[in-house]
């Protein structure tokens, strides 16, 4: 017989139990099972009967396990017993449940164990260290009393833990032990167990553990660092956890991992996963030189799978992610900038700064009359559709949108006064956001079209308005963006380094030196025009100061070398 | 007509449909939910006169109802099947899918219905959302015939990926999505019109449930929560809706003059209008079907926090 003795938690599933049971029999370990109370006798007693012809295997008297509670411990301890006293040669005792799947040859933990004698495997830490308790309550599970199930009487459970609080309720430890808490499944070595099992003072333990919250994750834990010689923090059985502290299950596609992890035992494993049972079970000729398990890949797997329940993908809206406002962890997927006024100033700006930036620049995504994606497309990446009315019934899911669509290629569309505004405190509150204004610039079109001055007059305005909205918006206390507000006549002075600031905060590596500066539009007369307007009563202020005749400053001398090389 | 309800075990996953005169689709969309691992089928036939019945009633895992009335009156099947499912559905996973609806989920080719339902029982979840995901050919949809047995993606493999509209309702709690190829297409000018797209198809069912309009939504409203509010994702499906099959301008003509559908069939006529000039619903942007991990990559659904 070997020196490794298994306790099998049982409650489901019972034909796994019951293959499970007998694999461990077949290679030499003596199996105690516990059913729970709450199976029906007679699916117990044919359970039993099923395993009667295994001398090796025994079962337990049942309690009733019910998550959270005593019950568990109680099992455990009764199992634990009839073990230590059935079978005297052990060394080891392993707990472990029905869904449990050994993934190695029994052989290898037998032998594992032998080399490492006294040593105890137990997770193990106190309650200050652990991050993964569920519910708020990690302290509290051992200076609170929790009478009440958690599953089935949740608002008792609620209500006397907020009543307890509230009264300043505290719980002392018997014998001034120091709580730990871990996983559930561990491997003791015979001294310690019996140790715990016949201590003196086990009535007093008991008494205290039996109204402590989650008592299997920390009877064991806390009184194996009374008794131990020597103990290793962690646990011989894979199981990971998900946010809600319920067990991920393990399926038929996880069995390259699984084989990869060199675990002894996983759980949980889904009862119909044939292949998993299959495979395992039968697999006697294991790669040469296995030693530590390594659960490395799986524990990333289900670290990501928390993450993404928890916290999600940035920038994404959808059927199951839908945050409030607030809450997106990332209103966009993705950086992008915002240019007003530079397609005015400019002319062929768009691709200029497309070939300087080497990202997608569009047009003005949100003119009235159409969407202008970049290259005059009427369809986008994800099948967006350039028409208005769409976009304006979500002008703001558009936007995202399009974000999202073309991950991994940087957006820069223009924006202005003219444009649908209501993204506005979208990209101001938004840190992906870079948006440039050259306020003002609105003024170009109008100075540059022949209508008729009266209108051109009530549009100036408004489009003024507008703007200076538009700008209170970024200078709020709300945005995030990074943002660059110049007048007019402050970026003409210098239009390209203010150019090259912006287009190096985009970081892009051109190969190549890019020699040419964009042309700038023809702004002879500007000044008398805005003169112009102000002797019509309408004041025009967001552009900065324009001398009424000659030329504005900057602009007969376009700086010839833009780009400096180091 | 056929009831082979006695011969239901109390774990059994079902499936719920209505239909009219799909023969030629049936054979498939049974060997899909079949493979799934569905293990009954409980379909309401609205007066088909192309054997859909006949075919239903020769099958060991199906009970089939047969209704003459009005499509309309029962608001479009609903009533039909909330009838049925308070019935037989008690304490079941009941799957409320249309024969064109094929159910997609997080690992769906490497593990069966029951393993997904098995995982929402112990993380205490009621309801699957699965939206309708329009899928399309690349040319007219009248291009390709579709032989029956066949699987209709091979056909309609395209889709849109990212151009769908997201609201709350504030009534019912449930996210209502519009958007794909029909809004980009037939409701450009009037995105508002563009049908729903949200759909709650798999609910762990009890008598006291209701469907209010299609699979759209659910009372009581908590079964609408399929969504998460603080930044996470729940785990969710898509159904590939393998409507615009060449089956469809001939069904589309035969719906507009039976005027049983929601709105007065409005959505119906636009297809009619349309489908006339130009039934390419394809664009450069259309993303080709390949499998769920696709669609979960895309953002379209979710493995929440199943691994």
């Amino acid at each position: 017989m070997s020196s490794v003795g298994i306790i099998m938690l049982v409650h489901t599933a019972f034909e796994r139990a019951e293959q499970i049971a007998r694999h461990w029999s077949a290679a030499g370990c003596p199996v105690v099972i516990h059913v729970d109370q709450a199976v029906p006798r007679p699916v117990f007693k044919s359970f039993r009967a099923r395993l009667a012809d295994r001398e090796d295997i025994r079962f337990c008297r049942r309690h009733r396990c019910e998550w959270g509670t005593w019950g568990i411990v109680a099992a455990t301890q009764a199992a634990s017993e009839l073990m230590l006293a059935s079978f005297q040669n052990l060394r080891h005792v392993y707990l472990s449940s029905g869904s449990c799947l050994p993934l190695r040859p029994v052989e290898e933990l037998i032998d594992y164990l032998a080399e490492r004698p006294n040593t105890d495997f137990i997770e193990s830490a106190t309650t200050a260290d652990v991050p993964w308790t569920v519910g708020g309550l990690d302290a509290e599970r051992f200076t609170l009393r929790f009478p009440f199930s958690w599953k089935r009487h949740r608002l008792l459970f609620d209500g006397y833990v907020a009543l307890q609080r509230l009264l300043r309720f505290k719980r002392r430890m018997p014998n001034g032990i120091v709580p730990h808490m871990g996983s559930q499944w561990w491997c003791l070595t015979r001294q310690t167990l019996a140790g715990i099992l016949e201590d003196p003072d086990r009535g007093l333990y008991d008494a205290y553990f039996k109204r402590v919250w989650i008592p299997d994750e920390s009877y064991f834990q806390t009184l194996a660092r009374q008794r131990s010689q020597k103990i290793e923090s962690r646990s011989l059985t894979l199981s990971k956890f998900d946010f809600q502290g319920k067990p991920h299950i393990f399926y038929d596609d996880h069995l390259q991992l699984l084989r990869r992890s060199d675990c002894f035992v996983a759980r949980k494993i889904w009862p119909h996963a044939n292949r998993l049972y299959e495979v395992f079970l039968s697999d006697k000729d294991s790669p040469a030189n296995r030693t530590e398990p390594n659960p490395g890949k799986i524990d990333r797997i289900f670290a990501k799978a928390v993450d993404r329940r928890t916290r999600g993908r940035a920038g994404l809206y959808m059927q199951s992610r839908f945050p409030n406002p607030g809450w997106e962890n990332g209103v966009t997927s993705g950086q992008y900038s915002v240019l007003q006024g530079f397609s005015e100033l400019f002319e062929g700006f768009e691709p200029w700064f497309a070939k300087a930036t080497g990202s997608r620049v569009h047009g003005h995504l949100f003119a009235p009359e159409r969407v202008y994606f970049s290259g005059g497309q009427s369809v986008i990446n994800g099948a967006l559709s350039d028409s208005p009315q769409t976009r304006d019934y979500d002008p703001r899911g558009f936007l995202t949108s399009l974000i999202w669509n073309t991950r991994g290629e940087r957006q820069c569309f223009q924006f202005g006064p003219a444009d649908v505004q209501d993204p506005a405190w979208l990209m101001a509150g938004d840190p992906n956001a870079q948006i440039s204004v050259i306020s003002g610039a609105w003024a170009l079109p109008l100075f540059r079209s022949n209508r008729d001055f009266a209108t051109l007059r009530a549009e100036a305005a408004e489009l003024q308005k507008i703007e200076s909205e538009f700008l209170n918006v970024l200078r709020s206390p709300y945005s995030k963006a990074r943002i660059r507000i110049w007048t007019m006549a402050d970026f003409i002075e210098n239009p390209m380094e203010h150019l090259q600031t912006i287009i190096d905060e985009i970081g892009f590596k051109s190969l190549r030196r890019l020699g040419e500066a964009p042309k700038m539009t023809d702004l002879t007369g500007f000044g008398q025009f805005l003169q112009n307007l102000k002797n019509q009563g309408m004041h025009p202020y967001l552009m900065g100061d324009f001398p009424v005749t000659g030329a504005p400053t900057g602009l007969h001398r376009p700086t010839p070398k833009p780009y400096l090389v180091k | 007509m056929s009831a082979r309800t006695h011969a239901l075990r109390p774990d059994d996953i079902l499936c719920f449909t209505t239909l009219r005169n799909e023969r030629v689709r049936l054979p498939y969309f049974l060997k899909y939910y079949r493979d799934l691992g569905v293990d009954h089928f409980l379909m309401v036939d609205n007066d088909s006169s192309d054997g859909s019945l006949e075919y239903l009633m020769a099958q060991p895992d199906v009970s089939v109802w047969h209704s003459a009335a009005s499509y309309k009156r029962a608001r479009f099947g609903v009533d039909w099947l909330n009838w049925l499912q308070m019935k037989y559905a008690h304490g079941h996973w009941a799957l409320v899918v249309d024969p064109d609806e094929f159910f997609v989920y997080p690992f769906c080719d490497t593990r069966p219905i029951r393993a997904l339902t098995d995982w929402l029982d112990a993380s205490s979840i009621k309801s699957f959302s699965a939206m309708l995901l329009d899928m399309y050919p690349k040319g007219r949809i009248d291009a390709q015939p579709y032989q029956e047995g066949q699987n209709p993606l091979e056909i309609t493999s395209w889709f849109d990926a990212g151009n769908y509209v997201i609201k709350k309702n504030a009534k019912f709690g449930n996210l209502w999505i519009q958007g794909g190829p029909r809004a980009r297409t037939f409701f450009k000018d009037l995105p508002q019109k563009a049908p729903a797209l949200n759909k709650i198809p798999l609910v762990k069912w009890d008598r006291r449930y209701a469907y209010v309009s299609s699979t759209h939504m659910l009372l009581p409203r908590g079964l609408n929560l399929v969504y998460d509010e603080w930044g996470g994702e729940k785990a969710s499906g898509v159904l590939l809706h393998t409507k615009f099959l060449d089956t469809f301008t001939h069904k589309a003509a035969e719906e507009l003059e039976r005027g049983q559908h929601y709105a007065a069939s409005m959505e119906y006529r636009a297809y009619a209008a349309s489908l006339k000039d130009n039934p390419d619903l394809w664009c450069k942007w259309s993303e080709k079907y390949i499998n769920w991990r696709q669609l979960e990559i895309l953002g379209l659904m979710s493995k929440g926090n199943w691994a």
